[in-house]
């Protein structure tokens, strides 16, 4: 079964004037088809307003699909019976460490999501402990998240997802307001949740470099995925991206301009140590 | 001619709830020089200090100690007028479209001119010119400033700032959560107030490569204090202190690391992928020339 199926999944955001009639009707997602096997890493990437993160927010039941379905661990999200299981399987982590974090000391807020579950007492101690430990904070768990830098507080927020024992984690942009550490420490959460825990993961970002480790990719515009493929195969096509207001890694440019000035560099490269390689290749 | 010195900054401290358990010195002896012109970068990792000083620089805090002198007069003088320090140094905030609130775009921008005590008309103009400026189609002027994207609603807010016509611009992160060309407009329109009017604008940015890119001076913060400060080639030389303090260097300088390391004579101070490019063709086409032992011109 898969993770996240979507099938012809349309969203129109409608808005209208005081007496109720509508007055625009924007898609924000036009027939979209994804889907995404267990265990997977996956990246969506798109411009601001290209329907990432209201796809996202299909992913958790926060909306329902206009048209067309979804299910998310074969359960249909669309069904009000499902909208509770659904939420647990999927978790999902915003972009403001601090709208996401309630409590005033770190394992309480940790603890909070599977209190409010009805998790006996003993296991929520056990939950807090062992997520606070996947995202590397265990030895704040008595400090008050306030002093906390953003990146922390977001692996916060994640454990406080993880505390849920979620099946899937949707990331929305969750290191948009971090500096560089604090985005690597973020990053590198997720893939250990997803290598070490098994858990499918969805990362939804305007940061290039933070895809290259993915397995798949997934570029949006106007409400439909536009590419998908490999980091390697999207990446390869810079022309492209460019015209969907995207971009490509700093080493991968650098790459392009090499080979196009005559280099034997192959096409698209996408880590520093694949660079140095192949500069040091073509050298001999 | 000399270049005149728009802000100095003379020992500056700053103390978050003094004499309590939450005692923080958020900054520690700041002094600093800021001359007219310049194109500054302020980086730092998360409570550094950054946002603290940049608000000290308009008068929004005022320093538990030291001094601040625009233009030659200290800020804190009794007969000093903050209210026109506001009008010359103008500050966004991060998320400055948060701050919208009127009912149109236009009257929006028009909000800081008229507030400066500029009749309707002049704001008007001012308005007009400060859009024109940030690049905003002229149908949308008098649509609601909540319909726009991000990257639009984020150039309008700028667009209220510059209608005051400050000499210098602050700029609090202003590319966060935008898309790579949301990014690349709004810094491209900053750059471009420099080069054209001659503004001072610092900014205060989490992307290294952005800042390698644009500005010509690197102010490091760190635990309160300027821990490095000089051209992007001579801040970014220092990568590993940078990393230390949770930043670090643009990814082709550590390229450039790298390929020395492995015995490749490139240039280390490249900060940008346009020199990396241009130093990596240097090496690596004269190394193949060599080779073939061809002769290259301006090469003996």
């Amino acid at each position: 079964m898969e993770m996240i199926r979507a099938e012809q999944l349309v969203y129109e955001y409608i808005r209208r004037d005081e007496e109720g009639n509508v007055e625009a009707i924007s898609t924000a997602l036009d027939h979209v088809d994804l889907h995404v096997r267990p265990g997977e890493f996956i990246a969506i990437l798109g411009h601001n307003g290209s329907g990432k993160s209201t796809l996202a927010k299909h992913i958790n039941a926060l909306l329902t699909p206009g048209e067309g379905s979804l299910w998310v661990d074969g359960k249909d999200v669309s069904l009000e019976e499902n909208v509770y299981d659904v939420r647990q399987t999927a978790g999902m982590v915003f972009q403001n460490p601090d709208n996401q974090i309630i409590a005033s000391v770190v394992e309480e807020d940790v603890g909070f999501g599977p209190e409010n579950i009805g998790v006996p007492t003993e296991e929520i101690w056990q939950r807090v402990e062992e997520s606070l430990r996947a995202v590397g904070m265990l030895k704040y768990r008595h400090h008050s998240p306030n002093k906390l830098s953003g990146g922390q507080k977001q692996r916060v927020a994640i454990a406080g997802v993880m505390a849920m024992q979620p099946k899937c984690i949707v990331l929305d942009e969750p290191t948009a307001m971090l500096d560089p550490n604090g985005r690597r420490d973020v990053i590198r959460t997720a893939h250990e949740l997803n290598r070490e825990k098994g858990v499918t993961i969805v990362l939804i970002t305007h940061y290039m470099e933070e895809v290259v480790d993915a397995d798949r990719v997934f570029v949006m515009d106007q409400g439909k995925i536009v590419m998908q493929g490999t980091p390697r195969e999207i990446f390869s096509q810079v022309g492209k991206l460019k015209e969907y207001r995207l971009d490509v890694p700093q080493v991968t440019i650098l790459a392009d301009m090499l080979r196009q000035a005559g280099l034997d560099i192959p096409l698209g490269v996408l880590r520093r140590e694949e660079l140095v390689d192949a500069i040091m290749r073509a050298a001999m | 001619m000399r270049e005149s010195m728009s802000i100095i900054l003379d020992k500056v401290n700053h103390i978050y709830s003094p004499d309590t358990a939450y005692q923080i010195q958020a900054l520690r002896d700041v002094s600093l020089e800021i001359l007219d012109g310049q194109f500054i970068g302020i980086i730092g990792h998360t409570g550094s200090g950054k946002s603290t000083l940049i608000q000290h620089l308009n008068g929004l805090m005022r320093a538990t100690s030291g001094h601040i002198y625009f233009h030659g007069k200290d800020i804190y003088d009794e007969d000093f007028d903050l209210r026109e320090l506001r009008n010359r140094v103008g500050l966004v905030f991060q998320y400055p479209e948060h701050q919208l609130f009127e009912t149109t775009i236009f009257d929006d921008v028009c909000f800081g001119p008229k507030n400066q005590g500029l009749s309707k008309d002049e704001a008007g103009l001012r308005a007009f010119e400060a859009l024109r400026s940030v690049g905003l189609p002229e149908e949308l002027y008098y649509q609601s400033p909540f319909d726009l994207s991000g990257g639009q609603k984020r150039r309008v807010a700028i667009a209220g700032v510059l209608a005051m016509k400050p000499e210098v611009l602050i700029l609090d992160e202003p590319t966060a959560g935008l898309d790579p060309a949301g990014r690349d407009e709004i810094l491209d329109l900053v750059a471009r107030m420099h080069r054209e009017r001659g503004m001072t604008v610092l900014l205060v940015s989490h992307s290294m490569e952005d800042v390698a890119k644009y500005v010509q001076r690197i102010i490091v913060m760190n635990q309160g204090q300027v821990m490095l400060d000089g051209t992007p080639k001579q801040v970014f030389a220092h990568y590993k202190e940078l990393e230390a303090v949770g930043l670090a260097a643009p990814q082709v300088t550590y390229l450039m690391h790298e390929l020395v390391e492995r015995g490749l004579s490139v240039d280390t101070e490249a900060t940008t992928v346009e020199e990396a490019r241009a130093s990596l063709m240097e090496a690596l086409t004269g190394l193949v020339a060599a080779r073939r032992d061809i002769h290259v011109p301006g090469k003996d």
